[in-house]
């Protein structure tokens, strides 16, 4: 079995040999450099780990202490203010925020069902030769980089809306009294609904994909028990798929929604870059993304920059609230459905 | 008889439905990418790849922002991969349970998703601000910091993912935790490692955000890590923004290049992943 000079560890185990004292040395030393190494890998990926930490608050500390000047200068009024005026200083973060809020609240609210449905079709409709190839497609168009959703939206959408969209928008709905107020002003082209309908082409290839994941990890007994029960397809979904998958498919809508309301280079360049709070939705507007875009590189002034700075803080700061609370959500109910 | 007959109905709209938000959904994204390989396949000439970018009016190429965008990607990945792969490898096998992994992995779930732009503001600040001027190597640190998260989380999936049984194996051998990460987990992750790697890069190749002011932009060719560089997304978007047809044009032949980059190593990723399962 054994060659003399390559013996395996098991040989030596079973034959119990003798070990000399220097063997025992040397073998002591060997197993304190081990240990030595692993404290000191150790310790480096703890470093490495509490850097994200660091990262983190860096962004914040750099962040807060950037935006300072501002926020010392026009206090929480810079909250509610909508003038934005570069030559005589005064800033005030109103129309931004507000454009931020609209156009990724319109934006989920077309790519959210859309998205589901969609979800819905590949998971239950699906012929599953399709589903496989559809499933990529989505998976890599998810991955493919904003500024192409910008530039199309630029070139290509935007021209298209003016010319139909809009100008039926406000045929239809001028003299409906509320709706003419939301479809008010003459057809840019550029503005609000534009970078909402983009933002809702964007994330929808991100909730479909998410989605799709959850509904995929629906035990097949509870739909075929359903099934067997006589409950149609869409019955199954409803009473059986999105009950058990509500945890991921919100997580999912969340993160959409993160991805929305910072997103900047599909947005900066169809929202027209006007700030003031339009209760019309083809009317131009801008986003705290696409003001940071278009006027930081050529701010001029400390108070400039500060203000612009203190937009980077708020956008954190919602992004923030959202990524955390859809965190949150979802340690929440997953206990719930643990239990 | 009428309830089945209703709840047909309902089923019927509802798949009919679902089948109209597919075809939508799908018309959409067939649109944009149609649009896209026809504008820009119709700019692509050798001369792109051959000459800077040229000013308004003459002809030109992309060199100068490949080259760019090629120098800030590799950089990222240089400094962004070893810190999310130990920050990765400490979540997974020294501290599994400890606080701070509890805590690293939530913030990393942010930073994952967290706006590009005030990346670059945070950068801006720390980096540009002090040194007085707009740098190449901002603008790498700026997209190091996005590569980080994305590597941290799949390394910490994938090391998760291999099963304890090896560990124990190595561990009872007598074999240091440093050796057994070294050459047993991170052995068998490898794949899905060079994933996350090369999912990070498709990530920040089409970022434009946090290089606006960090790199900035420059119209010559520049290799220097200290002045401004051209990068790619950010030629892009000048030229698409700017009047002139032939800046557009460039920019659309650009977005086509940045596109098929991003996909190439998407599919290369998912090949890689896809290999692990099968031995």
């Amino acid at each position: 079995m054994q060659s003399a000079g390559r013996q395996s560890v098991v040989d030596v185990a079973l034959q119990g040999r003798a070990v000399m004292a220097g063997e025992t040395i040397s073998r002591a030393k060997v197993a304190g450099r081990l240990r030595l190494n692993d404290a000191i890998f150790h310790h480096v990926t703890r470093g490495a780990a509490a850097g994200v930490l660091i990262i983190l608050g860096g962004v914040m500390i750099s962040l807060v202490s950037g935006a300072l000047p501002a926020l010392q200068a026009f206090g929480f009024n810079f909250l509610i203010e909508e003038r934005w005026n570069p030559v005589t200083e005064k800033f005030g973060a109103l129309a931004p925020i507000y454009g931020t809020l609209v156009t990724s609240f319109i934006a989920m609210l077309i790519a959210v069902p859309v998205g589901l449905l969609i979800a819905v079709f590949l998971t239950e409709l699906c012929p599953m030769w399709l589903r496989r190839p559809i499933g990529i497609a989505i998976e890599l168009l998810a991955g493919i980089p904003s500024i192409i959703y910008g530039i199309w939206g630029l070139f290509v959408f935007a021209p298209f809306l003016q010319q139909t969209l809009q100008p039926f928008l406000i045929a239809t709905f001028g003299n409906i009294p509320v709706l003419s107020s939301l479809f008010a002003g003459p057809p840019y082209g550029i503005g609000m609904l534009t970078a909402a309908l983009i933002l809702a082409i964007m994330v929808l290839p991100f909730i479909t994909s998410i989605s799709r994941d959850v509904f995929e990890s629906v035990p097949p007994v509870l739909k075929e028990a359903a099934y067997g029960v006589g409950c149609t397809t869409w019955e199954v979904v409803w009473h059986v798929v999105m009950p058990y998958t509500r945890v991921g498919v919100i997580g999912g809508v969340m993160l959409g929604l993160g991805r929305a309301l910072g997103e900047t280079m599909a947005v900066t360049f169809v929202i027209g870059n006007a700030h003031r709070v339009s209760a019309s939705l083809i009317a131009p507007g801008t986003t705290i993304s696409a003001t940071i875009a278009n006027e930081f590189t050529e701010a001029v002034g400390d108070l400039y920059t500060s203000a612009l700075i203190a937009l980077g803080l708020i956008l954190f700061g919602i992004t923030f609230i959202v990524l955390a609370a859809a965190r949150y959500m979802l340690l929440q109910l997953e206990r719930r459905v643990g239990n | 008889m009428s309830l089945y007959d209703n709840r047909r109905r309902r089923n019927k709209i509802a798949m009919t439905l679902s089948l109209l938000a597919t075809v939508f959904g799908a018309g959409w994204l067939v649109l944009i990418l149609s649009v896209l390989l026809w504008e820009g396949f119709s700019g692509l000439s050798l001369a792109v790849f051959t000459e800077m970018t040229p000013p308004p009016g003459a002809d030109g190429g992309l060199l100068n922002p490949l080259v760019g965008s090629l120098i800030l990607t590799i950089l990222a990945v240089i400094i962004g991969t070893p810190i999310g792969i130990l920050a990765g490898t400490y979540m997974a096998e020294y501290g599994r349970h400890t606080k701070l992994t509890t805590i690293v992995r939530f913030i990393n779930d942010i930073l994952l998703s967290a706006p590009s732009i005030v990346i670059g503001l945070f950068i801006y600040e720390i980096m540009v601000a002090p040194m007085g001027h707009f740098s190449g190597l901002a603008g790498a640190v700026a997209l190091a910091v996005i590569v980080i998260p994305v590597v941290l989380r799949t390394t910490e999936d994938m090391l998760l993912l291999v099963p304890d049984q090896l560990r124990e194996a190595a561990t009872a051998l007598g074999l240091p935790r440093v050796n057994v990460i070294r050459h047993v987990c991170y052995r068998a992750a490898k794949a899905g490692m060079v994933t996350g790697v090369l999912l990070a890069i498709a990530r920040i190749s089409g970022e434009t955000a946090p290089l606006l002011f960090t790199s900035l932009n420059n119209q010559f060719w520049s290799t220097n890590l200290n002045a401004p560089m051209s990068s790619l997304p950010v030629v892009i978007f000048q030229f698409a923004l700017s009047p002139y047809k032939d800046w557009q044009k460039l920019a659309w032949t650009g977005a086509l290049i940045i596109t098929l980059t991003v996909l190439a190593l998407s599919i290369i990723a998912r090949i890689l992943a896809a290999s692990r399962k099968t031995p």
